[in-house]
C-alpha cells in the first residue's frame, strides 16, 4: 500500500555489478518505500537474481558503480550478515541444501542472531520449538521439517515454504522474494501468499521477483517493474503484469529502445 | 634416520617387557612376538604403508613402561564415565585399575585378560593374537610382546549385552609407553556395543600402542566405537583386527581428535558368505597434528557387504592421511562395497593425502568409491550469513555438520553428544 507518510527503505541509484568480469547490472534504479509491494518481472537472464544477490552481499558479485541506501545508510559498507540483521531478507530462487545442519538448529540460530541485534533475549531450543511451530502452522508446514537437514531432499515447493518460514521468523524490513512462487502447487501458492500478506505491513516492504502474474492476484503489487539486460526499462501499475502476460516482453524492449533513441 | 637407530628405538622399548614365563598362552605369544620385534624395524617414509607419515617425532623420544602406577579416584575419571555404560574396565597407563572398574561375569563376561586367564584359558589361547597379525607390523609385534593383561569381552552364543560396555584407557604419565590390548569374542547370534576409549590426564608426551581383536560369530552384531582423544603431545598407534562371519554385522565408528601423531590400522576380514560391515571414520586435527588412518576390508567370500565413510577435518598446519584398501578375492562374487572419503581443509597450510586402493579379483561385484578434498562451500556459507550468522558462526556450524554426519552413527547418545561438543568447541577455536 502506498502511504502518505511512508519512509524510503531502499534507494538504488545507477547500480552496476559484474560477475566473473561480466557486467550484469547496468544501471539499476529503484526506490522502495515502507508499506509498498513491488514486483520485478523480466526475461530469463535479465539480471533479477543478480540484483537480489548483490543486495544481499553475495561474494561472487562485484559492485562497480552506483549506490544503494538502506534506511538512509550505505548498504555496501555492511557485511552480508549485518545486512540481514539490519532487516534485509533474500528469499532465494534456489535455496541451498545444508546436509548435517538440522533445520530447527539453523532457524533458531538465525532467529536468535536477529533477536540479539534488537536487544531481545535469545530463545532456548524448547522455547524456540513452541515458537517456530506456531509460525509453521501459518504456512501449513509439517513440523517434521524441523528435524531434517536444512533443505536437504526438500521438494522445490517445500524449500520455498522454508524460505517464507525464515522470513516469518526474521520479520525483515525489506524482503526480496526471488521466484518464491515457482514450483509451488496451487494450494501452496495460496498459503505462501497468505503468509506474505500477513507479514506485510505499513512499516516494511516486499519485492516479488516473478514470472507469473498469478502470484500478483494474491499479493497485490503497487508497482510492476520490467527488467531487461541489467536495467529496469519500464514501471507501471498492477495492470502491467496482465499486459505482459498476454503480450510478452518484446514490445517493452522495443518501446525502451525507441525511448532511448528519441532521447539521444 | 638409520636402521640402527630404528632398531635401538624398538630394542629400548622392548627392554621393559614382562619376562616371567608362566608357561601359559600369553607367555608363549609374547615370546613369539619378542622374536619378531627383533627382526623388524620401525617403519619410515620409504615404506609404502608409511609414505605420508614420518614418525621421527616419535622415534626421537624414549619411553618406558610405567614404573609406579598412578592411583586415580572416581572423581578423577568422572569426566570420562558414561552413565549409559553398565559395565566398565579402566586401565591407567596400561595397568588394570580394578577399583575403578565394574566387570561382569555372566552370561556376558567382561574381565581383565589376566583375571580371566585361569577360567577362559581355551578361548584366550585360541583367539588372542590370531587376528592381529604381527609378522609385518612392528607396532603390533611390540604390543604383543607386552601382552599380559588387557580387556576381555566374551559373549556366549545368543547373549545380548543390553547396555554398552566401556573400555577406558587413561594416560597419566610422561614418557610412558602403554600397550592396551582388547579381545572381543562375540558368539553366534550375540550382540553388544563396545566403546574403546583413549583419554589423557597429562599434557606430556607419551605413547599408547594398542591392539584390539574382534571376532564375530554367525549372525553376531557388534557396534564398536573407538575414540582416540589423547593429549595433543601424545603419540597413538592403534590396530584393530576384525573378522565377520555369515550373517554377522560389524558396525565400527572410529573417531580421532587427539595426539601429536596418530596412526590407526583397521583390518576387517569377511571369513564366510554374507557378512556385513559398516565403518564410519572421523579424524579432526589442527595445529601440527597428524592423523593417519589405514583400513583394509578383505572380502574373501561371496555376498559380502561393506559400507565405509571416512572424513577428515584438517586445520592449522595439520595433516591427515587416509588409505582405504578394499580387497575382493577371487570367488567373492556379488560383493557389494562402497567407500567414500571426504575431506575438509580449514586452512591453506592444512593437508590431506587420501588414497582408495581397490584390488578386485572377482568379476561379478559392485564396488564404488569416491574421494573429495575441499573447503567449505561458499554458497552454504553465504546462505547462513544471509540469515544473520557471522562468518565465524557459519563456518563453525558447517564444519560441525560435516563431522556430525559420522558422529550420528554412534548409538550411545551420551558419548555422541560429548563428542559433538568436542567438535563444536574445536570448530569454534579454529
Ligand atoms: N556466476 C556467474 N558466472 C557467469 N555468468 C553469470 C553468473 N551468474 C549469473 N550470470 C549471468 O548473469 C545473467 C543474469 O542472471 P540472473 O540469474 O540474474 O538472471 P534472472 O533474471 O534471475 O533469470 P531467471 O529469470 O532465469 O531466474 C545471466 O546471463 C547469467 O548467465
Ligand atoms: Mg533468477
Amino acid at each position: 500500500m502506498i502511504g502518505k507518510d511512508s519512509k524510503t527503505l531502499l534507494d538504488v541509484q545507477g547500480l552496476r555489478a559484474t560477475v566473473n568480469g561480466i557486467e550484469i547490472l547496468k544501471g539499476m534504479d529503484l526506490t522502495i518505500k515502507s508499506g509498498e509491494v513491488h514486483a520485478i518481472m523480466g526475461p530469463n537472464g535479465s539480471g533479477k537474481s543478480t540484483f537480489a544477490k548483490v543486495l544481499a552481499g553475495h561474494p561472487a558479485y562485484v559492485v562497480t558503480g552506483g549506490s544503494v541506501q538502506f534506511e538512509g545508510k550505505d548498504l555496501f559498507v555492511l557485511a552480508p550478515e549485518a545486512r540481514a540483521r539490519a532487516g534485509l531478507f533474500l528469499g532465494f530462487q534456489y535455496p541451498i541444501e545444508i546436509p548435517g545442519v538440522a533445520n530447527a538448529q539453523f532457524l533458531r540460530l538465525a532467529y536468535n542472531t536477529v533477536q540479539t541485534q534488537h536487544g531481545k533475549d535469545e530463545l532456548d531450543p524448547l522455547e524456540f520449538d513452541d515458537f517456530v511451530r506456531e509460525k509453521m502452522k501459518l504456512l501449513e508446514m509439517n513440523p517434521d521439517f524441523l528435524d531434517r537437514s536444512v533443505n536437504e531432499g526438500f521438494s522445490g515447493g517445500e524449500k520455498k515454504r522454508n524460505e517464507i518460514l525464515q522470513m516469518a521468523l526474521l520479520e525483515p524490513r525489506v524482503a526480496i522474494l526471488d521466484e518464491t512462487d515457482s514450483g509451488l502447487d496451487i494450494d501452496a501458492l495460496r498459503i505462501v501468499a497468505g503468509g506474505v500478506n500477513q507479514l506485510a505491513n505499513k512499516d516494511n516492504a516486499v519485492v516479488l521477483v516473478t514470472h507469473y502474474q498469478r502470484l500478483l492476484n494474491y499479493i497485490e503489487p503497487d508497482y510492476v517493474h520490467v527488467m531487461d539486460a541489467g536495467r529496469i526499462i519500464k514501471t507501471g501499475p498492477k495492470a502491467l503484469a496482465l499486459e505482459l502476460e498476454s503480450r510478452g516482453y518484446d514490445w517493452v524492449s522495443a518501446e525502451a529502445r525507441a525511448g532511448a533513441g528519441a532521447a539521444a | 634416520m638409520t636402521a640402527a637407530t630404528n632398531k635401538s628405538f624398538l630394542a629400548d622399548l622392548l627392554a621393559g617387557r614382562p619376562t616371567a614365563d608362566r608357561g601359559d598362552a600369553m607367555s608363549r605369544l609374547r615370546a613369539r612376538a619378542v622374536e619378531r620385534v627383533g627382526a623388524l624395524t620401525v617403519p619410515n617414509t620409504h615404506d609404502e604403508d608409511w609414505r605420508f607419515t614420518d614418525i621421527s617425532p616419535l622415534t626421537r623420544l624414549s619411553f618406558q613402561p610405567v614404573r609406579a602406577a598412578t592411583k586415580l579416584s572416581a572423581a578423577d575419571i568422572a569426566p570420562f564415565v558414561l552413565a549409559e555404560a553398565a559395565s566398565r574396565l579402566v586401565f591407567v597407563d596400561g595397568i588394570y585399575a580394578p577399583q575403578l572398574s565394574t566387570p561382569a561375569s555372566g552370561p556376558v563376561v567382561l574381565s581383565s585378560l589376566a583375571a580371566a586367564l585361569p577360567v577362559q584359558a581355551i578361548a584366550i589361547e585360541t583367539e588372542l593374537g590370531r587376528m592381529a597379525a604381527f609378522e609385518h607390523n612392528a607396532f603390533t609385534a611390540l604390543n604383543t610382546a607386552f601382552v599380559n593383561d588387557g580387556a576381555l569381552l566374551l559373549l556366549p552364543r545368543g547373549a545380548v549385552a543390553e547396555k554398552p560396555v566401556h573400555l577406558l584407557f587413561i594416560a597419566t604419565q610422561k614418557e610412558v609407553a602403554s600397550y592396551p590390548r582388547c579381545l572381543v569374542v562375540a558368539g553366534a547370534g550375540s550382540s553388544a556395543t563396545v566403546i574403546e576409549d583413549y583419554v589423557a590426564l597429562t599434557e606430556d608426551a607419551y605413547l599408547t600402542n594398542t591392539v584390539g581383536e574382534f571376532v564375530l560369530g554367525e549372525d553376531a552384531r557388534l557396534h564398536h566405537v573407538r575414540v582416540q582423544r589423547e593429549s595433543s603431545a601424545g603419540f597413538h598407534v592403534g590396530h584393530s583386527a576384525v573378522s565377520i562371519a555369515h550373517g554377522s554385522h560389524y558396525h565400527g565408528v572410529n573417531v580421532g581428535f587427539g595426539a601429536r601423531l596418530s596412526r590407526y590400522n583397521l583390518d576387517m576380514v569377511q571369513t564366510a558368505e554374507g557378512g556385513e560391515c559398516t565403518i564410519g571414520g572421523l579424524a579432526m586435527v589442527d595445529d601440527n597434528q597428524l592423523a593417519d588412518t589405514h583400513t583394509t576390508i578383505d572380502h574373501t567370500k561371496p555376498h559380502g557387504v561393506s559400507r565405509q565413510q571416512h572424513k577428515c577435518i584438517v586445520g592449522g598446519s595439520a595433516r591427515a592421511v587416509f588409505n582405504g584398501r578394499i580387497v575382493v578375492r577371487k570367488g567373492a562374487q556379488l560383493t557389494n562395497s562402497t567407500q567414500s572419503s571426504r575431506n575438509l581443509l580449514l586452512s591453506d597450510r592444512a593437508r590431506v593425502d587420501t588414497k582408495p586402493q581397490l584390488e578386485i579379483f572377482a568379476d561379478d561385484v559392485k564396488c564404488t568409491h569416491g574421494a573429495t578434498v575441499g573447503q567449505l562451500e561458499a554458497d552454504e556459507v553465504f546462505y547462513l550469513k544471509s540469515r544473520g550468522l557471522s562468518d565465524a558462526a557459519a563456518r563453525s556450524l558447517l564444519t560441525y555438520a560435516f563431522g556430525a554426519e559420522i558422529l550420528r552413527q554412534i548409538s550411545v547418545s551420551e558419548l555422541r553428544q560429548r563428542l559433538e561438543q568436542t567438535v563444536l568447541a574445536q570448530t569454534e577455536r579454529a
